[in-house]
């Protein structure tokens, strides 16, 4: 169960300005990411030989023309949405440690705002979800469309089952914002209460405006090498201590699942603590994809930091903020940084362990971990340390 | 008949039964012959013992609310706000997204007992609503 245990790092990251204007296209966007993990590394753009671009946008083509890659010995495109930057970790340390290739480049990002709108109908949904075909015949013709509609399906079932309430969303969203106050590179600056989210418009009851993540513009990338060769790179390596992917039962239909309110993280997470030899109190920081407050909620349960059904409570009482007993999100995360589909997660890990932090610096922090969670439930999970 | 601009679903040959029985006011959902196991949406394998053999089962349309939202933001111009989807679980145990009528977001309940209402959208296309059953009128 551990193959892959410390067999590949994380050995540099790159991300962009975040913002809702970027005035570049994606493809440049993606390729100033790339270039910027790369020199992180301490790499030239030439030894890179493996590519996983993003579930959707740029190919692998894109990165290999723009980069000048002499010779590029693997691509792989994961088409899981916002899990698929996290599960590119465990697919390049499958491709370092297998001898396929020595150092691995994993981007994410998208004018997410000022391009093709993900609460729009556009056809950046063909692109993004495989089961389309399957929503537009039994799912389009109810006006059941976007994700903050599947996920207040599945808040509401969540909210029948264990009593979780809105205010418990609330401290999610209010956790977030407080992060990216810290930040520099988050988009979201100005103070939220509890109360701002109670009064936030409705989107689809019981999710509000202030549960739903940012729409924005920006990439992030890594460059993952074998943990031999990271070590002599510029930085300190984060070594993939444990990392997995799960699925929920019936992936391709909402309806369809044996229950509404446990998503592929929980097949996941326990795949990545077995690898890694360690439990979930061992973890000094979370990163947590949220592309809405529910979301983290559910994960939390499901990465096992509390049971089934205590995820409301737990994220109360500044129990997820720097100082708490389990900060999440350092950086802001999708719902106050920005959202490029969840590589700025791993590039917060990353410094956490490196201890770059900045104002968001959890003290001593050696072990995160960091989730994946998309195409509505999919999930991954890697454990870094430093 | 006005002309429905809601989106229309895209059939396939694998579904065409499915919506061919609507047309006829008939929910059918598919079982497998060789193990009994009810599946929706349609599709080609009984994933719980990979038989092709399906056969299509008319049923009686019964069941309860299995989870349901409001929608009030406007993704497509053609759904007034704010309206209600649900999931409903049939008696037969399988589940499916629908709108539900004849009702309204103060009354909706999870566990709430409801029945189809077959709601002809165009000559060709009938969608299976549900309305709670203690409620007699019909919607016009
Ligand atoms: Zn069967």
């Amino acid at each position: 169960m551990n193959g892959l245990r410390d067999k590949a790092a994380i050995a540099g990251i790159g991300e962009t300005a975040y913002s809702r204007n970027s005035g570049v296209t994606y493809q440049a966007l993606l390729l100033q990411a790339a270039v910027r993990a790369i020199e992180d590394a301490g790499l030239t753009a030439k030894e890179i030989d493996a590519i996983i671009p993003p579930c959707f946008g740029a190919p692998a083509d894109t990165f290999a023309v723009n980069l000048g890659i002499p010779d590029l010995r693997y691509a792989a495109t994961l088409r899981i949405g916002g899990a698929a930057a996290v599960a590119s970790l465990q697919t390049a340390a499958m491709t370092i440690s297998s001898g396929v290739a020595k150092n691995v480049l994993c981007v994410t990002g998208w004018n997410g705002y000022s391009g093709a709108r993900i609460k729009g109908m556009g056809s950046i949904w063909d692109a993004t979800i495989t089961m389309m075909p399957i929503m537009r015949e039994f799912e389009h013709p109810f006006g059941f469309f976007i994700p903050v509609q599947w996920f207040a399906m599945m808040a509401r079932r969540h909210m029948y089952e264990y009593g979780t309430t809105s205010v418990q969303l609330g401290a999610v969203a209010v956790a977030m914002r407080k992060h990216a106050i810290l930040n520099d590179n988050a988009i979201m600056k100005k103070p939220i209460t509890i109360e701002d989210h109670a009064k936030s418009r409705m989107m689809a009851d019981p999710l509000r405006l202030l549960d739903c993540c940012l729409e924005s513009d920006g990439a992030a990338a890594v460059v993952v090498s074998s943990a031999e060769r990271a070590k002599d790179m510029r930085h300190r390596p984060a070594y993939i201590m444990g990392v997995g992917e799960g699925y929920p039962e019936s992936p391709d239909y909402l309806a369809a699942r044996p229950s509404l309110t446990e998503t592929g993280i929980k097949k996941a997470a326990p795949k990545a603590f077995a690898m890694a030899g360690i439990s979930p109190s061992d973890v000094d920081v979370a990163e947590i994809y949220d592309c809405f407050t529910w979301n983290v909620i559910c994960q939390i349960e499901d990465i096992g930091f509390c049971k089934k059904g205590e995820g409301g409570p737990f994220v109360e009482g500044g129990r997820i903020e720097l100082g708490g007993e389990l900060p999440v999100n350092t950086h802001g995360g999708l719902l106050s940084q920005a959202h490029v589909l969840g590589m700025n997660h791993i590039v917060e890990a990353v410094k956490q362990l490196r201890g770059t932090a900045g104002k968001a610096q959890v003290k001593d922090a050696e072990i995160a971990l960091v989730s994946g969670f998309g195409d509505i439930g999919d999930g991954s999970a890697a454990i870094l340390r430093r | 008949m006005t002309e429905h601009q809601k989106p229309l679903p895209p059939i396939s040959p694998d579904t065409k039964e499915f919506w061919e029985g609507l047309r006829r006011h008939q929910l059918l959902i598919q079982r497998c012959q060789d193990c009994g196991t009810y599946r929706h949406y349609p599709r080609p394998m009984c994933h719980n013992c990979n038989s092709m053999n399906g056969q299509w089962v008319k049923v009686r349309g019964r069941g309860k609310v299995y989870s349901w939202i409001v929608s009030h933001h406007t993704v497509h111009p053609a759904f007034p706000t704010p309206y209600l989807v649900a999931i409903v679980e049939l008696e037969e145990g399988v589940r499916m997204i629908t709108n539900l009528v004849d009702t309204s977001p103060d009354e909706v309940y999870i566990g709430m007992p409801v029945e189809v209402f077959f709601e002809d959208v165009t000559e060709e296309i009938t969608l299976p609503l549900f309305k709670p059953i203690d409620k007699g009128s019909r919607r016009t």
